[in-house]
């Protein structure tokens, strides 16, 4: 059983002329493929453009070549009028490479507010000497933009540093009191240039970088990278590793959803369950430090396999799983019968199932819409052998779907955990990694299916080194998506739409 | 209403640190430690100090390890176990920066005596309860887990007067967590500005100390030692809820063994 868990990758990107990239992508997108993202490569000789197209088997890359204007200046027809999930990309792309989408329809900065004149950080750019090193607060401390005029409508800026205990990122409501008829979202606040630090740096250390791109899905993040770098190396991942893979990227999936229903909990102000839920979420998390040293399971993928013998063997992990799971279980029954909590949660932050699937909305929130889409359908690691029970997808599309589609997953990743122990036990002595020795030049394509949804990492490498990664978050993907689900909610649901969304600023800011 | 029954069908789930021990405590390896002496040839200790993705490691002049940029990864204990280890342990946090450099030479105790003497006046009248806001300043995401933990029914800061606040006008500590963002400077010193005196401030996280494996991009983020007078260092990637509130006891004077240094800098 021992194959390339994503096979080897051919034909996966497509080089077309600018023209007909534009063409190709949106009529691509139209006749059903899943738009996963935009971004651009800065090199020495040329300056590409990439777009992410996922369909039923396979990720692939269409990818242009861009011609300066006379002034040196990069720009091409933006994807945004025909592909509205384009729009922040967009955006992320002027702000990081200096590449204008023309006729796009608001290119305020998103990621990186820079001064007129600065210098912005072309990732890909092997040249990073040219930049100003401290981009001035005072450009990012700029107001809001404001959309909304009329009687009694004011703007309320919301963050960046939260009531509570949040990741920073703000918020600008517009509202006339009560109901959210608009808002914006700000995050470049902790923009930590994430894509330039993977640049110039091994794999193993680039696998650091990785865990830290949103550190509640460390697992994650690292395998996706892990699987780009695998498939260019054309390694077969021992079996031992890969259901360890299962196991750990599963449990951090399960500390993920509880963290979710200790938020709704909390917003709905119920000590008790809130209080269970807690600890439900710290006994995973002293499971996973108990397996690997690491509460959030770091340290464990390197590319090739695992780095390390678990701690814990299969029947002790199962041993100490099963009553965590059992005390979820019961809660999570309680919950979904407890009328005041539910009251608070049906009908709030309405996702269409339309927006959604048009949006290519991945992860619970695309879930929770109707759109039965999970990265671990297009298989990676032991989800061939032991592929999940069943996809959870709800057609509702408020909070409560969300929800519930997370609490379901919470009994499939368990019954996997289980799966996966269960091979491990006569595997004690196997392998657990295959040695890379030297990683070829070039380009792949890694996923894995986060907690929060599809993690996209698009790796070009170059003597061994990353010369450039596009690590693309689910929180980044589906945040945009927040506009859009206020339909009659008012302020006081913020809090549950907020959390039902799930997503990490982290990934968001990159 | 049912809830109120399966609330107490488990029994009391909390730490009885730090009136009493706790195993997870104890025994959870928050840091690295250092043996200078360790029989590991030469060639393996410089091996380890190239290997370390912060450069935490300095073999030059004499071996020192700084727990502050430790992200925790492991490669020197792999390179050359006989002189780094794991060390078990949540009590980290110290109460100067250096202070998380093991092998180096220390300052005198007088000039730590003195700090703490400072920073104990200054927290006299918190010694009931304190309200501590919590600033993002460029996280993975992962610190914040572990603060809001605290006030999980594990950890249960409540029950010993710590309590987190919205306001900064209510807050006597700043506990800041991230790499320090160019983005997140003037809303970090604009929180501190709000906070009425006197305020303590805390750094948690290898990110916060010193930037971690991330920080140090275009948006800056070497940590937060530039950008606030920070008063306790918590080392740790991202630092546990337990060497939080050993933090924040710390900061307190409220540790039930008040080491000498914040910490010993050597594991026993």
């Amino acid at each position: 059983m021992t194959k390339t868990p994503l096979g080897p990758q051919h034909d996966i990107v497509v080089e077309l002329p600018l023209a007909q990239w534009h063409d190709d992508v949106t009529s691509r997108v139209q006749a059903g493929e899943r738009f996963a993202g935009v971004y651009c490569s800065s090199r020495s000789s040329r300056t590409v453009l990439d777009a992410l197209l996922v369909d039923d088997h396979q990720v692939r890359c269409f990818r242009t070549t861009l011609v300066p204007d006379p002034d040196g200046k990069f720009s091409y027809p933006a994807l945004t009028p025909q592909l509205p999930a384009a729009f922040w990309y967009e955006r992320a792309l002027r702000d990081l490479s200096d590449v204008t989408a023309l006729g796009h329809p608001r290119l305020d900065p998103l990621l990186l507010p820079r001064d007129p004149g600065q210098p912005s950080p072309r990732p890909g750019h092997t040249d990073s000497t040219v930049l100003d090193r401290h981009v001035h607060s005072r450009a990012a401390d700029a107001h809001g933009p404001v959309d909304m005029s009329g009687r009694g409508i004011f703007s309320l800026p919301l963050g960046p540093v939260r009531s509570g205990v949040f990741e920073s990122i703000e918020f600008l409501i517009e509202t006339p009191g009560e109901n959210i008829p608009h808002l914006n979202i700000r995050p470049h606040y902790k923009h930590r240039g994430i894509a330039k630090r993977f640049e110039g740096r091994s794999v193993a250390d680039a696998v650091l970088i990785a865990e830290r791109v949103e550190g509640v899905a460390s697992v994650a993040h690292a395998l996706a990278f892990a699987h780009a770098v695998e498939s260019l190396d054309g390694t077969a991942v021992p079996r031992r590793a890969r259901l360890l893979r299962v196991v750990h990227a599963e449990l951090e999936r399960i500390a993920n959803h509880l963290d979710v229903v200790i938020r709704l909990c909390e917003a709905a102000g119920l000590a008790v369950p809130t209080a269970r839920f807690g600890w439900h979420k710290e006994s995973i998390m002293r499971l996973v430090s108990a397996l690997c040293g690491s509460r959030f399971g770091r340290n464990v993928v390197c590319a090739g396999g695992v780095a390390m013998s678990p701690r814990l063997d299969p029947d002790q992990t199962l041993d100490r799983l099963q009553p965590i799971t059992a005390r979820i279980a019961a809660d999570q029954r309680q919950l979904m019968g407890d009328s005041t909590f539910l009251d608070r949660v049906r009908g709030a932050g309405h996702l269409d199932h339309e927006l959604a699937a048009s949006h290519g909305a991945v992860g619970p929130i695309g879930r929770g819409s109707g759109c039965r889409d999970d990265a671990r359908l297009r298989p990676y690691d032991a989800y061939d052998e032991i592929p999940p029970a069943t996809i959870a997808v709800d057609q509702r599309g408020d909070s409560q779907a969300r929800l519930q589609v997370r609490l379901n997953e919470i009994s499939v990743s368990a019954e996997l955990i289980r799966q996966a122990c269960d091979r491990l036990q006569t595997l004690a002595d196997a392998p657990l990694v295959a040695p890379i020795e030297s990683v070829p030049d070039g380009y792949a394509i890694g996923w894995a299916e986060a907690p929060q949804g599809e993690v996209l990492y698009s790796l070009h490498m170059h003597d061994g080194k990353v010369r450039r990664c596009f690590a693309r978050s689910a929180s980044l993907h589906n945040m945009l998506l927040f506009h859009d689900v206020f339909g009659g909610d008012i302020f006081t649901d913020l809090p549950f739409i907020e959390a039902s969304f799930g997503l990490s600023y982290a990934g968001v800011a990159m | 209403m049912f809830w109120a029954t399966r609330g107490l069908r488990d029994g009391v789930v909390t730490s009885r640190w730090p009136a009493g021990d706790d195993s997870y405590f104890d025994d959870f390896r928050a840091a690295v430690a250092l043996d200078e002496d360790g029989a590991d040839p030469a060639n393996s200790v410089a091996a380890a100090a190239a290997a370390c993705p912060t450069e935490a490691i300095a073999v030059t002049p004499a071996l020192s390890l700084d727990r502050g940029r430790c992200i925790m990864c492991g490669r020197c204990v792999a390179h050359a176990p006989n002189t780094f280890s794991w060390s078990p342990g949540s009590d980290v946090s110290a109460l100067r920066r250096g202070a998380l450099v093991v092998g180096a030479t220390d300052e005198s105790d007088d000039a730590l005596d003195e700090l703490q003497a400072a920073l104990s006046r200054r927290v006299r009248r918190l010694r009931r309860s304190v309200h501590i806001r919590h600033v993002d300043t460029g996280s993975d995401g992962s610190d914040e887990w572990e603060v809001a933990a605290l006030t999980n029914p594990v950890y249960d800061v409540h029950r010993l007067g710590i309590f987190f606040t919205a306001s900064p006008r209510h807050a006597d500590i700043l506990l800041a967590t991230g790499i320090g963002t160019a983005g997140m400077v003037e809303p970090v010193l604009r929180t501190l500005q709000a906070m009425p005196g006197p305020t303590v401030l805390i750094a948690a996280g290898a990110d916060a100390v010193s930037g971690g494996v991330i920080g140090g991009g275009y948006t800056g983020g070497t940590g937060l030692a530039e950008l606030l007078p920070i008063d306790v260092w918590i080392p740790g990637a991202p630092a546990t809820p337990f060497a939080l509130m050993h933090g924040i006891l710390l900061a307190l004077g409220r540790l039930p063994r008040p080491a000498p240094d914040g910490h010993d800098g050597r594991s026993s």
